[in-house]
């Protein structure tokens, strides 16, 4: 045991180290948020901790889709809580969680943890092992109520229970692009849809080729394409239509739904402004989505619509600042003051109602947790906790996108196909999405075949 | 989490090297006593019932049969006349959507195609290239090289194959990245999406099984040539047969029976592609196969029933080629 926990320390004073040389390389005015990450790796004050009491010799399993490099930063982030109670937290991390989460449960083995990426997902699993399930303890449902918000915590309430409290959060509705290339060409970042539809027009009689997508991703082809839909529908039909489409309460092909999706292939089918450096449309079926916004840096792509996660999947000699070399701006709504949000995030659910699981669970709600994971989080993560002190985000992506999630100004929506039943939401919105730039199959069609394909109980 | 004792804990988390020095001896010591244990019971009783021999020899494997593929087999039956969690009857439901289905009717074509292209691609390309290389100077070089990908896993296959279709558009400042677009490039053509337009796209996929599985049909089926007696050979050319007319008339029926086992082993292994499938396109694009389907349906999407009643007809459609190959190995063997 013991040669266990002095691995972990010498792996969070490493990463406090790292993070120090990272910061002090590529941004300015962050020193003080590595200096608290060794702060808390080194002296912990276990005063915030006393309340759950002494959990050494337990151990607590945790299984999630978290895996390799992000998962290190999960582990670094329980260690004062690990410190403070002395319990062990067991963590195993798997590509192929979705499929394996039910088929653990199904065979009587669950982990006493999960991190659930999909509310839709939590759903089905309340329904098909509502004896597995735990609901939430007084304790998380106290910090859930304090430190989020209503909408928040309905994410995690199945059926008027709160199963599961949100882990980290991110912000979709980001339309990444080269400040310095813009700068260059003198282009203005929109603040309006149709001053978005004006850039894009502007680059190509520029001679450019304003966008790129890919949404190839292995068995989960398509679902960066459900996410360009759903920042449109949020913006041409709103807020409300949204919620009912997403509810199943209006069919998945109304007519304001075949609207959003023809606004969508104004861009994303329009073989003008795609597919920047990576072909035709078409080609938007088979570019890898983490690769596809290469071309910006490139010069062959100027728009890439992805979320504020993308920051990993940049080049590192890339700067990723306001007047750097990549950035994202607000992907604009309609008009100025129509501010809709698209996001997603994971959710912390119980299977079992052990002590030191209640009390990891309330530990993750907390603050302290959301600020232990920021200060060893170098980027791509933060929280809806309102407990959490923005100054400890680092990359300046991570930092606007929790600005919007937070701001009132902002509406913000819960990413749809993660809300949605499996069939639809893991299955035919990707498969069509993906039949609809590859095979060119017509708006009707893609979004009538998805409404076919929901399930009828 | 169960709490495990120390002796438990000691057994299973080594932490230094010591630790796993003194763990390693344990395990040594154990399989010595069990394995002395098992000897001296074996030559202690020196008059056994008849029935004990059978039993110890055949009992582990029909438990382990029984297990781990009756139950199961019987289990996914059974499952798949029920719905999507598993809670209601509905029949032969699952079966009409499988069957009735546009999208699933394309997957089943598509395993068709896979089914007949793959064997008798790889089996004639296979019996060609040893025929070909049989006896000359490169023969052991030659036969290496078409027998290597079969050492190559399906995954990794398909991962340099995907390599090899890569498209990269024909722009300034972007280079192909994929060899066969390269190749087309330079000969002066548009690079192709190879990947993305069926029913073609399949065809690509299945280039990479004909890849893999052709070194498999050649390694046999150069052995059964050799076997073939040099008096009928011989005989034949004193006869007049050459070339083609060699061929087709001694060669082939001499190794007949290799021939059914290479093309019914490969058509089984055919039927159960899955990892080329799901690395190269995941399905998409209108080149999923029953295989992959079943995996989509079940895991991702969890329509157990749907994923229980595909398994089903995955099992149905590999039952004729296993009774034929058992058949003709009889065959074989009273020929012997």
């Amino acid at each position: 045991m013991n040669g266990m926990r002095r691995r972990r320390g010498t792996a969070v004073v490493a990463a406090g180290a790292g993070l120090t040389l990272l910061l002090a390389a590529c941004s300015g005015g962050g020193d003080e948020g590595g200096g608290d990450a060794e702060g808390t790796a080194n002296e912990t004050d276990c005063s915030a901790y006393e309340e759950y009491g002494d959990l050494s010799g337990k151990t607590v399993s945790v299984y999630t889709s978290i895996v390799d490099p992000e998962s290190e930063e999960q582990i670094n982030s329980y260690q004062p809580f690990v410190d403070c109670t002395g319990v062990e937290i067991d963590y195993e991390g798997s590509r192929e969680f979705e499929a394996q989460l039910p088929v653990r449960l199904t065979a009587g083995n669950p982990p006493d943890i999960a991190y659930v990426p999909q509310p839709g997902f939590l759903k089905s699993l309340v329904a098909d092992f509502p004896d597995q399930v735990v609901p939430a303890p007084q304790s998380v449902i106290d910090n859930a109520t304090e430190f989020y918000t209503e909408e928040w915590v309905n994410y995690g309430t199945v059926d008027g229970t709160l199963y599961a409290t949100p882990l980290g959060a991110n912000v979709k509705s980001f339309v990444w692009y080269s400040p310095l290339a813009f700068e260059d060409a003198g282009y203005e970042i929109p603040t309006t849809w149709d001053e978005l539809m004006d850039l894009s027009q502007q680059i190509v009689d520029d001679g450019g080729v304003p966008w790129c997508a890919g949404i190839e991703s292995g068995d989960a082809t398509g679902w960066p394409a459900t996410d360009w839909l759903e920042d449109v529908v949020l913006r041409t039909a709103g807020a409300d239509v949204y919620d009912q489409w997403v509810n199943h309460e209006i069919p998945f092909n109304d007519p304001q739904i075949v609207e959003a999706l023809g606004t969508v292939g104004e861009i994303l089918k329009n073989d003008e402004y795609v597919n920047g450096g990576l072909g035709n449309v078409q080609s938007i079926a088979t570019a890898a989505w983490n690769e596809s916004a290469n071309g910006i840096p490139d010069g062959t792509c100027w728009l890439h619509r992805a979320a504020n996660f993308y920051q990993a999947n940049w080049d590192e000699s890339l700067e990723v600042a306001e007047d750097g070399d990549v950035y994202a701006f607000y992907l604009p709504g309609v008009s100025e003051d129509d501010k809709p949000l698209l996001g997603a995030g994971e959710f912390v659910t119980a299977f079992s109602d052990r002590p030191e699981v209640e009390a990891f669970q309330a530990f993750l709600s907390s603050p302290e947790w959301a600020n232990s994971k920021a200060s060893v989080t170098a980027q791509g993560w933060f929280s809806a906790n309102n407990g959490l002190d923005p100054e400890l985000i680092k990359s300046p992506i991570d930092k606007l996108a929790f600005e919007l999630l937070t701001s009132d100004e902002y509406t913000f929506r819960f990413d749809g196909s993660d809300q949605m039943p499996g069939a639809v939401g893991t299955g035919s919105f990707w498969t069509e999405m993906t039949a609809w730039v590859a095979n060119d199959k017509s708006d009707e069609d893609v979004l009538s075949a998805i409404e076919a394909s929901w399930p009828t109980s | 989490m169960v709490q495990f004792s120390p002796v438990t804990e000691w057994l299973t988390q080594a932490d230094d090297v010591g630790h796993k020095f003194a763990l390693m001896f344990v395990a040594i010591a154990l399989f010595v006593v069990v394995m002395g244990a098992i000897l001296l019971a074996v030559d202690r009783p020196k008059r056994v019932p008849p029935w004990v021999v059978p039993v110890a020899f055949l009992g582990p494997t029909i438990l382990g049969l029984g297990f781990g593929l009756v139950y199961p087999g019987l289990r996914t039956i059974w499952a798949s006349l029920f719905d999507a969690r598993g809670q209601n009857f509905v029949g032969l439901d699952n079966y009409a959507t499988a069957f009735g289905e546009e999208s699933f009717q394309i997957v089943l074509r598509n395993t068709l195609m896979w089914v007949i292209l793959v064997p008798i691609v790889a089996t004639f390309v296979g019996l060609v290239y040893a025929v070909l290389v049989d006896r000359t100077r490169f023969e052991y070089l030659a036969k290496t090289l078409v027998f290597l990908p079969m050492a190559i896993s399906m995954v990794g296959a398909s991962i340099i194959w995907k390599f090899v279709y890569e498209y990269r558009p024909d722009q300034k400042n972007v280079n192909q990245i994929g060899l066969l677009n390269q190749l087309l490039v330079w000969i002066g053509l548009e690079p192709q999406q190879f990947l993305l337009n069926p029913p073609v796209n399949t065809l690509f996929l299945i280039a990479v099984m004909i890849w893999i599985q052709a070194g498999f049909a050649m390694t046999v089926l150069s052995a059964a040539i050799k076997a073939i007696p040099d008096d009928i050979v011989e005989a034949a050319r004193l006869d007049g047969l050459h070339g083609i007319g060699m061929f087709r008339h001694i060669t082939v029926p001499s190794i007949r029976p290799a021939l059914v086992v290479v093309v019914t082993t490969i058509a089984m292994g055919t039927l159960k592609v899955f990892d080329i499938v799901r690395t190269m396109t995941g399905g998409n694009f209108g080149t999923s196969v029953v295989a992959n389907e079943f995996y989509t349906q079940s895991f991702r999407i969890r329509e157990v029933g749907l994923g229980a009643a595909l398994a089903v007809i995955l099992f149905v459609l590999v039952i004729p080629l296993v009774v034929y190959n058992v058949r003709q190995l009889r065959l074989s063997e009273d020929i012997r």
